[in-house]
């Protein structure tokens, strides 16, 4: 490539180079501070078995059932142009950015024993929900990924080109001609890797699992991770699950780049497909049910969350404003690493001279998807035990695990942005001698604007809404506020609850619309 | 004096070879069907591909130099301005990549502006500007690297025929003031014709040295002619 011909520095590697090395500590060094405290592994018992069987069995039917509901409401969507499906596309996009923790409580609000739906449910006979348990897991990760699977479908179906479906239509295909000829090889190419990407975000689930599962039938290796340390503090089998936990992330990330994992946040989506089949009133009735079940399925829950919020808010009780704006600096403390980190590995991806070294460094940086923030937080706290009380650092920690958990999303809009830079200014700028930090700020940065502003917006969402390492130190002095929203639950008080799930969420949502849209505004294109 | 001394470049199963020498202060063109290599010995020159062989300068041997030390200033097809910055700032970029310009520098920017007819419009982006006076923001900057060498790829490609002449003749002027050696990669002949005293023809590979422009055209060789679709 034209751009590691010379040996000049197009631009700084040093902070990418480092930046690599902290994630490398931070993903292997708390594992091994873990491994090194637990002075050897307790015994395998049948409980961490049946955890681990759990956890991949959890996963392998909620990213089975995401992707097969997925097919048809794409297939829907791909075909159907009708008032309300960009609102509705950009909805699929939002559980990304949705706290988990508010979720859940949507679905209670209709699922659960006295949920909405389970009462209609109770009208016609039928007995409610089981919402605890493998249902409750399977049916809030459904909810998640279901739309993510939707969207990535979708994509795979557009990007079949218009002249197909003409030919097709003027050489006068069936329906069944149209499935086997063209659907199906793009769904063959397309599925496997949504169900893999599906598949890790479920394997390191602890929210859901923490708020829904739970007891020997639904327990996950991240959730025994944090009752071993959390309840028992049986650093041995901490350190077990937590060795457990990361060979099953890391075999997954392996399966991941084994297959090819769809990119992209999907721009793009708002036209639909000319076709000239599925005219018939069933296919357009099949269409309408597709699409409205799902709709119905992602907006009931955030209704009920609304209906039931507001008036809540008004029984917050001061600890929550307080919890709300510790959560709104470890946001923004968290999104200011990620940048950092996203942007130092970016670069060095983009110029490092060696094959390998480029691998590696971008190789690390997604390497995070599949490694567990409570080994990591658990690793930290062993870390830190010796020099400091752990639990006055529980919110750096919070934020750099957080910063860390989102590193996959930012790099996955940064690296190909930057890759396409470079290669539409890369030669002026080379010519001009644009090196060093100049590149950064004249060339990199303006240019970066967009994805910047939309990964800083994703990051923020996602610290604001996480309930993971948080959970492990869980000092009522510092508490966010999805712990405290937890905590209402836990005790039950669901009206305040809703109310902090409705500012929690109104505030994840305004993070991200304010991040994305700094993005945007006045950027040169 | 501009000699390439067994210059090869390799392109996959692709190779151009050229060995020939341009004359200081002449405006060469590099014409052939799409595919011979024209860009990609432009490209080489500007020191985007690696290259057997040598590349000298005024007697010295630049092929292992990056292409900010190379003497060759590069006007690319398209991408030539950064649509970020203003069109001060991108003039500026010929002169400190850095942007910290003292208070000569900066007048050294506006005058460069002044030269190409762009008075007072330095504070506008890209965007803002037409496409004849986003060339002429290229210009300015090409003028503030001082670079004896001016490396033209298929530039004004964007422009309407009327606007390319005017910019064709404009860089011929100002190469002409500064005594600067151009050459421009080209696939019509009329704009060879205009601003070229010399033409390299590159036919599928080999580069051939360079001819007065008009003996050329009037007595094309037969490959050349099939390319201009004259009957020979």
């Amino acid at each position: 490539m034209a751009n590691r011909l010379f040996k000049i520095s197009r631009a700084p590697l040093w902070p990418g180079i480092s930046a690599a090395m902290l994630v490398a500590v931070l993903i292997f060094g708390t594992l091994a501070a873990v491994l090194w405290r637990a002075k050897g592994f307790s015994a395998l018992g049948p409980f961490d078995l049946a955890a681990l069987r759990f956890t991949l069995w959890q996963a392998l039917l909620s990213a089975l059932l995401s992707v097969l509901l997925a097919v048809p409401v794409a297939r829907a969507l791909a075909r159907r142009q009708f008032p309300g499906r960009a609102a509705l596309l950009a909805l699929m996009g939002a559980p990304f950015i949705l706290p988990v923790i508010v979720a859940v409580l949507g679905l209670l609000a209709v699922f659960g024993r006295k949920g909405v739906f389970s009462v209609a449910l109770g009208w016609i006979g039928f007995d409610p929900v089981q919402i605890y348990g493998l249902h409750g897991v399977l049916l809030a990760h459904v909810f998640f990924n279901l739309p993510l699977a939707v969207r990535l479908i979708l994509q795979g179906w557009l990007s079949i080109p218009s002249e197909r479906f003409r030919l097709a239509a003027s050489l006068g295909f069936s329906p069944r001609d149209m499935r086997h000829l063209l659907e199906y090889p793009m769904l063959r190419g397309v599925l496997p890797g949504v169900f893999t990407v599906i598949f890790i975000i479920c394997l390191t689930s602890f929210t859901v699992v923490l708020a829904l599962g739970g007891g020997p039938k639904a327990t996950t290796v991240e959730l025994a991770i944090y009752q071993a340390f959390r309840f028992d503090f049986d650093l041995g089998r901490a350190a077990l699950l937590s060795l457990m936990q990361f060979g099953v992330g890391a075999a997954a990330a392996l399966l991941a780049l084994w297959i090819a994992v769809p990119g992209g946040f999907g721009a793009g989506l708002d036209r639909a497909v000319e076709r000239w089949d599925g005219r018939g009133g069933l296919a357009k009735l099949m269409d309408a049910g597709w699409i409205i079940a799902a709709a119905g399925f992602l907006l009931l829950p955030l209704l009920m969350i609304a209906l039931r919020g507001v008036p809540g808010l008004a029984l917050l009780p001061a600890s929550i404003w307080a919890a709300a704006l510790r959560s709104l600096w470890l946001a923004l403390v968290s999104v200011a690493l990620s940048m950092g980190l996203a942007l130092a590995l970016a670069i060095a991806v983009q110029n490092l001279r060696r094959r390998w070294a480029r691998g590696m460094v971008e190789g690390l940086g997604y390497l995070t998807i599949a490694a567990s923030p409570l080994v990591m937080g658990t690793g930290l706290f062993l870390m830190i035990f010796p020099f400091a009380n752990p639990v006055a650092l529980a919110l750096p920690v919070t934020g750099l695990v957080n910063a860390l958990m989102s590193l996959p999303f930012v790099l996955r809009a940064l690296v190909p942005a930057l890759n396409d830079i470079e290669s539409r200014y890369g030669a002026l700028a080379d010519s001009l001698g644009l090196t060093g930090w100049a590149r950064l700020r004249w060339l990199y940065l303006p240019r970066l604007r967009r994805p910047l502003g939309f990964a800083a917006g994703l990051s923020a969402a996602l610290s604001m809404g996480d309930l993971g390492v948080i959970t492990l130190f869980a000092d009522p002095g510092a508490a966010t506020l999805p712990l405290q929203l937890f905590r209402l639950m836990a005790a039950y008080q669901m009206q305040a609850a809703a109310g902090a799930a409705l500012l929690l969420l109104a505030l994840s949502l305004a993070l991200f619309w304010i991040f994305d849209r700094g993005g945007r505004i006045d950027a040169d294109t | 004096m501009l000699i390439l001394e067994g210059l090869e470049v390799q392109q996959d199963a692709f190779v151009l070879r050229a060995d020939l020498s341009v004359a200081p202060g002449s405006r060469v063109a590099i014409i052939g069907a799409s595919g011979a290599g024209k860009s990609t010995l432009l490209a080489a020159l500007a020191g985007f591909l690696p290259v057997r062989g040598s590349i000298r300068w005024q007697g010295q041997e630049i092929s292992g130099l990056s292409p900010a030390e190379r003497p060759g200033a590069v006007v690319f097809q398209d991408n030539n301005l950064f649509p970020h910055l203003t069109a001060f700032q991108n003039v500026a970029m010929g002169l400190r990549a850095s942007l910290r310009l003292s208070a000569a520098e900066h007048q050294q920017v506006e005058d460069s502006l002044t030269r190409v007819g762009l008075v007072g419009m330095g504070a506008r982006k890209p965007g803002q500007l037409s496409g004849g006076q986003q060339s002429r923001v290229t210009l300015a900057r090409m003028l503030l690297q001082r670079k004896p060498l001016v490396l033209l790829d298929e530039p004004f490609a964007a422009l309407g025929p009327a606007m390319r002449a005017e910019m064709l003749d404009l860089v011929a002027a100002l190469c002409r003031a500064n005594g600067s050696t151009a050459l421009m990669v080209s696939h019509d002949p009329t704009d060879a014709r205009r601003f070229a005293d010399q033409v390299i023809w590159v036919d599928a590979g080999v580069v051939h040295a360079p001819v007065a422009t008009d003996a050329l055209f009037n007595a094309p060789p037969p490959a050349l002619a099939a390319y201009l679709g004259q009957q020979s």
